[in-house]
């Protein structure tokens, strides 16, 4: 043969080839889906930026459960499909559906960014993807935009500063400032705050807010310092709380103005905090040392299973799989039955680490929220900030 | 406002504008001498500090681990300077985007394969470790005001360097004119590998050293990238004075930018930069290499 006509049929094998390998991937998940095949969860988180760690836990734990599960939830087999959401609103919407029309999901696990989260779940409403937010407290997403496909296991973003506010009142606080990034997330929190804080006879001085995520606070921690009130709440989590109580603390701020925060400022950072941490005090719907056995037991096996401690993302993450697996238990495993399977997930009281939960109209978590205090290296629970506290879903028109 | 808590601010901004100088520093000498559009330069600040972290960690003392994680970052530099940049000098800025934003991503990767994603915080040194009073409303930690003479040693430093060395007056005439300083007889290749090494080693300097004032998390390096060019383009690319006044104003115009403007307060540095360019178009000090 001659070199041209060796190249062409070169080419002509390679094009063949290459053109049965296409229609064979095309064609091949087609196949095995539907009631047989595996349930399909996209997990839509940070990998990568401020929250990558918060992503990580929630991904530990929602696999922990399946796995203690033997693998299969409602008797169905589950396989993975993740995108990194970097937490950029601006990449949300590209991110989601990548998931929603490429991967043709069966449910969507996310987020952590609360701007992201915006985001989902309008992508959620639009397409009726079953949509399970492990953590994103964005008030709206059971509020205005709620939806029976749409569900939350984390928390509404007021419902820390809702119970932060009883606890100031109660203990005699008089005037507050407030500190947080300017975001959906810290907005919601510091109103949460300020609503119960004020109804029990205290005074907001000032409401402070730093661009998100920008970390420099010397000017703020200034003014708290000049505004002198007798508490100080905050929202912060990730790499800008470990950088903030460490800064609260070097400005001599947290002997004169006592430091209150919802419990983000301190789950996951401590070991990165240090002394500048302890005895601070934070509410949340979960504390590393509940004696329950359900907790002892969760914690160790996460600590087995991943070699580092539980935090509230991976009890998050959790119950997340908790609650995927009683809809799908209900329905036998067929997805299609979608009513039965809403009807489930609503009603369902989950057995979860952080205590008994169950789910309000607005299909947002109602739970109890402990006061914790920073002691030796972990946020241990003092006593209950408010019992069985719901967020008043002001706005959602489901029940 | 009364006058200490004026002052307080005031020491506020030029702490924090010191630090910025000594972050951008690296990326005013990449930049302006050797031409790079270098966007690793947070990359190399990140790595930095987890460098501070994971050194500190094993050694227990944040002063022994700075030499060793220094020396490290020099050879580093010398090593992507000659395996990827060298490569790029004759080439447009289009292309030193790509191959420096690469290696942004993998940096991310290698750090987050190596280390973890975990938010971690560096102790401050025992001997550097008091507050010092300012009133009777804050105290001031010792360590930070170190960070603010760290940066002006090294502003020192730099100047000298460049003006009062055959070194720097070999960079200098590089960056005017390589081909009449190869056709002279110097390694043009050898200097400008120096250079881009004593960037980075800034860049990881800074970033080690402001480790335990700050914290350790992934994504850190995207912040300071941003202003860091902000930094460069407001003084005169290759002008390291100009980088030093530029830092101190962005300091200023932070820090009681978020005091009386707090809604607008992430906006009024790109401001300042937009007003800078509109009045000065090539920056504030733009040297005349021509």
């Amino acid at each position: 043969m001659t070199t041209n006509e060796r190249g062409r049929q070169r080419r002509r094998i390679v094009g063949a080839l290459g053109a049965a390998g296409v229609l064979g991937a095309i064609g091949a998940p087609g196949l095995a889906r539907g009631q047989g095949g595996k349930v399909k969860v996209g997990f839509m988180l940070p990998y990568t930026g401020t929250y990558a760690a918060l992503g990580r836990a929630i991904e530990n734990g929602f696999k922990l459960y399946v796995g203690e599960q033997g693998g299969k939830l409602g008797g169905r087999e589950l396989e993975y499909v993740t995108v990194d959401d970097e937490s950029e609103p601006a990449k949300a919407a590209d991110n989601v559906n990548k998931l929603i029309k490429r991967d043709n999901v069966d449910v969507i696990v996310g987020t952590v960014h609360s701007g992201v989260q915006m985001a989902i779940v309008k992508a959620a409403r639009d397409n009726n993807t079953l949509l399970i937010i492990p953590n994103a407290g964005v008030d709206e997403a059971t509020g205005p935009l709620c939806a029976p496909n749409i569900f939350r296991v984390s928390f509404s973003n007021s419902q820390p500063g809702l119970a932060m506010g009883l606890v100031a009142a109660l203990k005699g606080y008089t005037t507050a400032a407030t500190i947080t990034w300017k975001y959906a997330a810290g907005e919601q929190s510091i109103g949460g705050f300020k609503e119960t804080f004020e109804k029990g006879g205290g005074k907001v001085l000032k409401e402070l807010y730093v661009p998100f995520p920008n970390v420099e606070f010397q000017a703020l921690l200034t003014e708290i310092a000049s505004l002198k009130p007798t508490c100080t709440y905050a929202f912060f989590a990730g790499g800008g709380a470990v950088k903030f109580v460490k800064d609260y603390a070097a400005a001599g701020l947290k002997e004169k103005v006592p430091l209150l925060g919802a419990g983000f400022l301190t789950d996951g950072t401590l070991d990165a905090q240090g002394a500048a941490a302890d005895g601070l005090l934070t509410t949340l719907h979960y504390a590393d040392n509940l004696t329950t056995p359900r907790n002892i037991a969760f914690r160790l096996a996460y600590a087995k299973a991943y070699s580092s401690k539980a935090d509230v993302y991976a009890v998050q993450g959790y119950d997340s799989a908790q609650l995927l697996g009683i809809g799908l238990r209900a329905v036998g495993g067929d997805l299609g039955q979608r009513p039965l399977l809403i009807r489930a997930m609503a009603a369902a009281e989950i057995d979860s680490p952080r205590g008994r939960i169950s789910l309000s109209p607005s299909h947002n978590v109602v739970q109890d929220f402990y006061l914790r205090k920073v002691e030796n290296g972990e946020n241990k629970s003092i006593g209950l900030a408010a019992k069985a506290l719901a967020d008043p879903g002001r706005g959602c028109s489901m029940g | 406002m009364d006058l200490s808590i004026f002052l307080i601010q005031v020491l506020n901004s030029v702490q924090y504008g010191l630090t910025l100088f000594l972050v951008a520093s690296g990326l005013t000498l990449i930049f302006g001498i050797m031409g790079v559009i270098n966007l690793a330069h947070g990359s190399f600040y990140m790595l930095g500090a987890y460098a501070a972290y994971t050194l500190t960690s094993l050694t227990g003392n944040l002063f022994l681990a700075i030499a060793p994680g220094v020396a490290l970052a020099i050879v580093f530099g010398y090593v992507l300077e000659w395996i990827f940049v060298s490569f790029l000098y004759e080439r447009s800025h289009l292309q030193q985007v790509l191959l420096t934003y690469g290696l942004i991503l993998v940096f991310e990767d290698l750090r987050s394969l190596a280390v973890g994603d975990d938010v971690h915080g560096v102790a401050v040194p025992a001997a550097l470790s008091a507050s010092i009073p300012l009133g009777s409303t804050m105290t001031y930690p010792v360590y930070n005001l170190c960070i603010s003479a760290a940066c002006l040693v090294v502003a020192a430093l730099l100047f000298v360097l460049l003006r009062h060395t055959r070194l720097g007056m070999m960079i200098r005439a590089g960056a005017s004119n390589r081909e009449m300083v190869r056709s002279l007889g110097i390694d043009v290749g050898m200097l400008f590998r120096i250079v881009f090494a004593l960037g980075v080693a800034l860049a990881a300097f800074a970033g080690m050293v402001a480790a335990p004032a700050s914290s350790v998390y992934p994504g850190m390096g995207n912040q300071v990238l941003i202003l860091c060019f902000v930094v460069v383009v407001i003084g005169g690319i290759g002008s390291v004075t100009g980088a030093l006044v530029a830092a101190l104003l962005i300091g200023f115009v932070d820090t009681f930018g978020k005091v009386f403007l707090p809604d607008y307060s992430g906006a009024l540095v790109y401001l300042l930069m937009a007003v800078v360019l509109v009045w000065r178009p090539a920056g504030l000090f733009r040297e005349t290499t021509a």
